[in-house]
Order: C-alpha cells, then structure tokens, then sequence
C-alpha cells in the first residue's frame, strides 16, 4: 500500500478520522463490514463520497420512489445521466436539471458556471446534441450588497460558460425572497435531441474492455465537493473555496464535439460524465450498472499538478472529462479521433469480472472494493417526519384579504416587484439565439425551439413557487408541476415529462423531511393527473445558513412537443378586436402571494388550492384549441393574479392595449392567485368554436389599439387605467433600478 | 456559388451560418477545418461568430494563426468576398485585414439582442440589395464588441465609405463611432459584429438579414456574367 504520509486504517478507526470526510460511525462500520476488514485512507475516500446525500440520495430515496417514471414515450427513466422520451420519427428529447447551489454561494460565477458545464456533460454523455439551456435561480432580496454580487456574478457565470459553448440558454425564472439570503439556489437544465439510434449507457460492458480518460487534466480542484454539497453552510463554508471547481467552456465545446463523433462509432461501449465524485462515481456506476469491476492503473491519469495522490486523483472535480470504455484493439483510433480536437484519450484501465474497484498506484493496489458497495448497496436513511405546528395554524386560518387602497399604484407595485419585473436585465447577458432555433426567446410563458428538419417544436420551462409550499408543501408541489404543464399547454405543447431538482434544507430535521416528504406526495400526484413522468432529477439538500433552511424549492423542468410550429403561441396580445378570456373562476387566494408580500411582508394562510382534476381538463381543452387554430394568445394565471397577466400580455412594444370588466370583490379579481387560470386572446370570428371545446371560459373584454389598459367593474367603477407605457417603464426598470440603488 | 465556413476549435455559429447558405440562400455550402490552407475551390469565405479557441489571451488572437487564414489571406488578395461576423469579424481584425481593434463591451457584460443598423454604404458587393440609408434589425451577441480605432484611421474609414454599418438609435457596446461593419478598401472584404446569419428565417421572426447574402450571390453571378 501507499507509503505517503496519510493516516493508516487503524488511525482512521482509532481517531474517527472518517467523521471529517463526512461518514457516520454507523456507515463507517457498514463499509467495514461489506470490506470485510479497515478500508485505508483511500478507500474510506471512495466510500465517504459515494454515500455521500449528494451521490447516494440515501435520504431521498423513500421518498422518490413515489414518482410515477413511466409512460408510453419514456424510453430512458432516472438511473442515467439524463432522461429520454420519444417524440417521434425517430427522434428523442433528453433532459436533466441539476443544483450547483451551494458552490455558487460561495463562488458565485464558478459555482454556477460548472453547474451550467456539468449538466451538458450528463446530456451529451447520453449521446444527445445539447439544443437548450434553461435556469432556475432564487435570490434573497436586492437590497442587500452580498446578494446583489452573487445575483451578478451568477448571471455572469452561466453566460459565461453557455455564450462560449455555444448552447443557447432560452429560459428559466428567477425568485428573490429572504429565505435565500445566505444560501442561493441555482439549478441547470440542459435539453437535448437525439436519435434513437444514439442512444448510449454509462455501462461497462465486456470484460477485457479497456476503461479510457477522455478531456481536461485531473488537478486537485474541488476534491470531495459532492460531500461538501451534502453540509449546511455556515460563516466558515468560505474556507471551503478550494472545493469549487473551476469551468472551462472551451475544452467542454471540444470534449462536446468529439464525444458526438464517438457516439457513431462501433468502438464505444459506454459514457459517463465524471461530475460529482469524479472518477469514483463514473467507474464503480458504470460498472456496477453493467455488473462488472473495474480495474485502473492511476498512474495513467492525466494529471496537471504533480505528486497527486490516489485519494486526490479519486475524489477531484476537475471539470470537462469523460470515462469511456471501448472495445478491445479499438483504443487507437479513439485516441486518434480526440486528437482531431486537440484532446487528449488514454487507456487508464479495463473491464473486470470480479465486480471490484481495483486501483494501482506505482505498482501497488491503493484500492480494492466491491463496486456495489458503492454505488448500489448505499445505506439508505428512513428519516422521522414530524408535521410542523406552524404548518397547523397556517391551514387553520380564515382566508384574508390584503388591505389595498390604491388599485393601480399596487398593480405598478406588484410590476416592480423583482420576482415579477422583467428579467431582460439578465436574459440580455445570455445568447438564447445561437444556433437559430428559438422561436420564442425568454419572457413568454414557455421557450419554445423549432426542430430544424421536422414540422416540430420543443417547448421548454422550469417551475416553482416556493411561497405556496413553504405555507403548504403537498399543495404547493403539486402546483409546481401544475404551472409548469400550464406553461407548456399555453405555448401549444403537450406536457411530455418532467425533470426535478428538490432544494430542501437540513432532512435530520424532522419538521424538513415532512416538507420533502409531502412536496414529493404533491408532485407525484400532479405528475400522475396530468401524464407528465419524471424522467431525471436531482436532489440538493442542506441548504441552510447557520440553522435556517431555505423555503421547499422543488423546482420543476418540462419540456413539451409543439406537433406543428403552426401551434405555437405566445403571451401576447396580438390584434386589435380579439377577445380576452379569462379560463377558470376566481377565489379570495392571498397565501403565499405577491400582493401578500407586498402588503404584509410575510407569507400566511393557506397555500391556493389546486384540483388536479380541474386543472387536467382546463389544459386539455385549451390546448385542443390551441391546435384548432381557436387562439390568438395564451398566458398562465400566476404571481400577482389576473391584473399582472394583462399588464405582461401588452409588454411587447405592440401599442395594443386592453379594455376589462370583472366582477365580484376587486381586489381578489384584479390580484388573486387562484390556479388552473389561463387568460387567452381569440379572434371574434372564432368566438363560437372556441367556446364550444373550452368549458370554464369567460369572456371579459377586448384587444385595443390605443396602448392602454382599462380595467372597469361591473357596476362601473373604473378600477385601474393605466398607459401600458407606464406599466412597462416600472416593470422593465425595476431589476437595473435595485442594482444600481446603494443598498 | 460555393462557400465555405471556416471552423475554428470554438467557432458555434458556424451551423448558423452554414443553413443561412445551405437553406435560406439555396446555395453550395460546406464546413471547413481550421487545417485546411487551400480555399481556392471556394467562392466566398465565411468566418463565423463563436469563441475560437475559448477568446483566451483576446478574441480571434489565436485563430489568425491558424493554418485556414493563410487561405483567406490568399482569397483576399485574389478578391473574391469574404465575411466575418462577430468572432469572424475579430479573427479579420486580428489578422490584419481589417483596420482597428475590439474592446469589451462598454458595460462589461456580454449583449444579446436585436439592434437596429442603418446602412451607411449600400455600394459595396454585401450590401447593395439594401437601400443607402435603409434602417435594418439584426441580432448582436458579443461581449467583446466596442470597435476601437486611432483617429486618423477612423478618418480614412469614413473618407473612403468603408464604414457599411452603424448602431442606428442607441449604441450598445460603445463602439467608436458606432460603428457595426467595416470593409477592407477594396470593397471585398467585410468584418461586422451583428448575425446576419440570425436574421433570414421566417420563423424566427426576422429576415432582415437575407439581403446581404443575397448582395454576394448577385454581385459573384454579375462579375461571372462578365468574366466567362
């Protein structure tokens, strides 16, 4: 064994040196037990990263099984590097969404730079072309300079990486509420095209294969990062800076462009990204998948700092490589195509029949380990769950109306309200056009992309409001994956699947594995109401700053198919004389809201209802009018209610305007956010079609011309007329206004 | 008329530029490594936007070296058309062909977004479908964009009508003289920030763009009319 200077075996033991590399006593004695003896320094390496929450889900996993994983389109489900559904003539989309939150809080461009590099790696190791990018970002509040600078610097990070690589980033949304002060989220979503016939496995198959690296050089960057993103953040977590990696687009564009050529040739077996845990994960997973070992002579690594250690080599991060394994004799003409790219492939390994990880290091064996152990035989954790009594007292409360004195000055308030104020500010800073496939760039409810070749587009959107769970999690979950299918439908897309990123705080605690547990629940069932399976996801838990957990964030990616690009539609108003509709009626719902926020300063009461049933045959009928050709606009009833729909369906410079009449209490109609509400424009020659396919209709006024928008109540009384110009100016300077004010 | 498109290791708008010929052009089109040093079977050069080999040290520093550009300095000379957007546009500076430099953005951030452009020279072989004057939208997306030049350079660009396009209302990137595209004196050689290459397709809203390429076929098939 190694003759360097780290603790042996016994010491290890002895001194509970494992504790510091994130292993239990309780773990540390099952790897003992599955060994069979004292694993060394290395070995209790391999084990403390792989058992690690952020490799091993071994919390989540009860509560992920309740996700419902197939369909009739699923051709790959959760398991791989990303997801895989059907979407006809021989075509699939791949998609995945990942966390880099606790990395960006510390490093903010870096951290969200090699989330953005680490979730194209998963796609195009499936053998997908990466077509999209989108991302899901919670902030705290602007007011605060260290927020300010990571909200920059993050933005920054994924133009970054996404502008250089060339992969356009089309969509997302962005949050701020103090909750995540300390401890931001931002979770990567990459989506992918590829042909059936693509379709590649991280599995190390064969015996007598050889195992080769492919990419950047291993340097001692980010070593036990995936053990770091599975502890709470505390003040001292900035002295985990060097556990972040540093990203390199460039070589990602080349490693990218030649793993795409490998993937037609015959000589490749199998692909995995070295993401979390390195060239640990990507060797046992892609042996243990196919039910083999592997063996690797670590001296063969490419290393680009000298003296590495086998545990440095291990547990790094380095970003952009690759762990291949190809056929036999076949290993020169692989090397000769990374060297077309100017990259570098080595033989480091091969294929075993023992179902071990064994590794040499000059000469010696510094590991030999069952590859289940690690990554299958993971020690799963059944954490208690304890309903908290806030959450009682919340769904006690009677439903209240927030106190509004001036109808129009709050709907300019809500406008300016970051969560709601136009995000141009940081859309303008990623290319979303590159490969000129965007129909319809970010700022509409979905993205949607054309599929070059075929009648087909791809709508695409992330989801979560995280006010709604933190009052409500089952509630709230389910209406996570319900926004996400209503910004689809109201793009004309069918809702394929979903991908899924849980941020939750510390799970030990009771009262937040209720959350995860019930958020779960609520997401299953949406999933199952509105046929949308979870093909890919991910799990970031531990998102605290010293003891205070984030709100439940379990944001939701969709992606859905656009049969025609003649279906495609947008949130805006588009001619004079159309009807404006609203689907759906409208209840006193305040929990969780935008006006509550701005109005009370805190979040109260119930979550807004949602019955998934309702919600199924509303989306169902108004995408059949979608495709009939029934409709002008669409738009998704959301934070600030029916008034902020209206305003952001006349934000497109188009001097249309818009004359309303609503009824009941004003301040509900104007700012409720009841679900399952779509407000949708039709042209008047369609008016009797239209009704007829979608039930819950309502006609409430016109499309004007004279770039106004004027809200009246039944009985007359003039609610709200405002120059759209007004609305505009408020909601798209807000953003740049908070950045430059002097916190 | 056959093309071709240069690919650095980092070039991506390279597809982009490649169906603009192929599907909204309807013309022969083919990629081109960065190691091929003869383009003479090529009637028009096109070097696309992207990062070559990541912007590191300054954009389009090192792919001026690659073995492709002594190809299109040869194709320039000869005069055949030749066109640079965004990191093409660079590589064209870097190279020498073009007069002048690029510095980052005035705002230091990456800008992605259709801007306005007024043609300013509409007598050249890129440009003469437009009319002089015309106000045109094409998309931008660079981070590295802000056009610098000594005085008595800028001077001789605008004596001579080598200034084809400016930033017509607001200056994005505070280029000098708002200035978007340049051409070599001899009027074959284009360098311009803006994607024309964005801005042909139907579907995505814009086809702004289509009449420069259309201005290269035109003028190639005019000066073959003569020549064979």
């Amino acid at each position: 064994m190694s003759t360097r200077l780290e603790p042996t075996a016994e010491q290890i033991k002895e001194e509970k040196i494992y504790r510091e590399m994130g292993l239990r006593d309780d773990e540390y004695e099952r790897a003992v037990n599955m060994l069979g003896r004292l694993p060394n320094y290395t070995e209790t390496g391999l084990f403390s990263v792989m058992w690690s929450e952020h490799c091993s889900y071994k919390t989540s996993k009860p509560v992920l099984k309740k996700f419902p994983t197939k369909g009739k389109h699923v051709l790959q489900g959760p398991g791989e590097g990303a997801g895989i559904v059907d979407i006809g003539d021989g075509q699939a989309v791949v998609f995945k969404i990942e966390s880099h939150n606790h990395p960006s809080a510390i490093e903010p461009y870096q951290g969200a730079a090699t989330g953005v590099g680490g979730i194209i790696r998963d796609v195009f190791s499936m053998g997908a072309r990466p077509i999209a990018l989108l991302n899901s970002l919670r902030f705290g509040e602007l007011d605060n300079p260290r927020v300010k600078y990571l909200f920059e610097e993050v933005v920054a990070g994924i133009a970054g990486y996404g502008n250089c690589i060339g992969i356009p980033t089309v969509g997302g949304e962005v949050q701020f509420d103090d909750s995540y002060k300390g401890n931001p989220l931002v979770n990567a979503m990459c989506v992918g095209i590829i042909d059936h016939d693509d379709i590649q496995k991280g599995q190390a198959k064969g015996i007598g294969n050889t195992v080769m690296y492919v990419g950047a050089a291993t340097g001692r960057d980010g070593i036990h990062g995936a053990t770091f993103a599975s502890e709470e953040l505390t003040d001292e977590s900035e002295e985990d800076r060097p556990a972040v990696q540093v990203g390199d687009p460039f070589m990602e564009k080349l490693l990218l462009e030649a793993c795409l050529e490998l993937v037609k040739s015959d000589a490749l077996v199998g692909i995995q990204d070295m993401g979390a845990a390195g060239l640990t994960s990507s060797s046992s997973e892609m042996a243990s998948k196919a039910g083999t070992g592997i063996e690797m002579n670590l001296d063969e690594v490419p290393q680009r700092e000298l003296n590495m250690t086998p545990y440095e080599m291990m547990l790094s991060e380095s970003q952009e490589r690759m762990l291949i394994v190809v056929k036999k004799g076949r290993e020169q003409e692989v090397i000769d195509l990374f060297e077309r790219y100017g990259l570098e492939a080595k033989a480091i390994g091969k294929v075993t029949d023992d179902k071990r990880l064994r590794l040499y290091h000059k000469g010696e064996v510094v590991a030999d380990v069952p590859v289940d152990a690690l990554a299958e035989d993971v020690p799963v954790r059944h954490m208690p769950s304890a309903e908290p009594e806030f959450f009682k007292e919340m769904h006690a409360m009677e439903p209240k109306i927030p106190e509004v004195k001036d109808l129009q000055e709050t709907l300019v308030k809500l406008l300016k309200q970051p969560t709601i104020a136009s995000k141009k500010w940081v859309y303008d800073q990623y290319d979303y056009m590159v490969r000129t496939n965007t129909v319809v760039p970010p700022g509409s409810d979905a993205a949607v992309l054309r599929i070059r070749g075929t009648e087909k587009a791809l709508a695409m959107t992330t989801d979560c409001n995280s006010r709604y769970l933190y009052l409500d999690p089952e509630t709230g979950g389910k209406i996570a994956v319900a926004e996400a299918a209503r910004n689809i439908v109201a793009s004309g897309g069918e809702p394929l699947a979903i991908t899924d990123c849980l941020n939750f705080g510390n799970p030990e605690k009771p009262e937040i594995f209720w959350q995860l547990d019930q958020a779960t629940s609520g997401m299953s069932e949406a999933c199952q109401a509105l046929e949308a399976p979870v093909i890919s996801g991910n799990v970031s838990l531990y998102n605290e700053t010293n003891g205070t957990a984030v709100f439940p964030t379990p944001v939701v990616g969709m992606v859905g198919l656009i049969h025609h690009v003649d279906h495609i539609t947008t949130q805006y108003f588009k001619q004079k004389g159309d009807l404006i509709y609203v689907i759906g009626e409208t209840y006193p719902e305040f929990g969780g809201s935008e006006l509550q926020k701005l109005v009370e300063g805190n979040y109260s009461g119930k979550a807004p209802a949602i019955d998934l049933n309702v919600e199924e045959k509303r989306q169902k009928q108004l995408l059949e009018a979608i495709q009939k050709g029934l409709v002008a606009s669409a738009h998704d009833l959301a934070e600030g209610g029916l008034a902020v729909a209206l305003a952001e369906s006349l934000m497109d410079e188009s001097g249309l305007g818009a004359e309303v009449t609503v009824d009941g209490e004003a301040v509900t109609a104007l700012f409720s956010e009841t679900q399952s509400r779509f407000i949708v424009t039709v042209p008047e020659n369609q008016k009797a079609a239209f009704e007829q396919i979608v039930d819950d209709a309502k006609q409430i006024g016109t499309v004007t011309d004279d770039s106004r928008l004027v809200i009246r109540h039944s009985d007359q009384e003039l609610l709200i007329q405002a120059d759209v110009k007004d609305l505009a100016d408020a909601w798209k300077g807000a953003i740049p206004c908070l950045l430059k004010s002097k916190a | 008329m056959k093309y071709a498109v240069i690919v650095f290791p980092g070039s991506n708008c390279d597809v982009d530029m490649y169906h603009a010929i192929k599907d909204a052009l309807g013309e022969e089109v083919e990629y081109v490594s960065h190691t091929e040093e003869d383009l003479s079977e090529y009637d028009g050069i096109l070097l696309p936007g992207g990062f070559s080999y990541g912007d590191y040290l300054r954009s389009g520093a090192i792919a001026r070296f690659a073995d492709a550009m002594s190809g299109v300095m040869k194709a320039a000379e000869e005069g055949k058309p030749i066109l640079g957007v965004c990191n093409g546009f660079q590589v064209l500076l870097e190279s020498g062909l073009l007069p002048g430099a690029m510095k980052r953005n005035r705002d230091l951030k990456f800008i992605c977004r259709p801007v306005e452009l007024k043609v300013e020279n509409n007598e050249t072989m890129f440009t003469s479908e437009y009319e002089k004057g015309e106000v045109i939208t094409i998309p931008i997306a660079h981070g590295e964009g802000n056009y610098e030049c000594d005085d008595e350079t800028l001077k001789k660009l605008e004596d001579n009508n080598q200034i084809v396009f400016r930033y017509h209302g607001e200056n994005p990137n505070g280029s000098k003289g708002d200035i978007a595209g340049i051409i070599n004196e001899r009027g074959n050689v284009l360098g311009m920030m803006p994607h024309p290459e964005r801005a042909v397709d139907e579907i995505l809203g814009n086809t702004d763009g289509l009449k420069l390429f259309q201005s290269i076929l035109k003028n190639w098939r005019e000066s073959h009319v003569y020549t064979s």
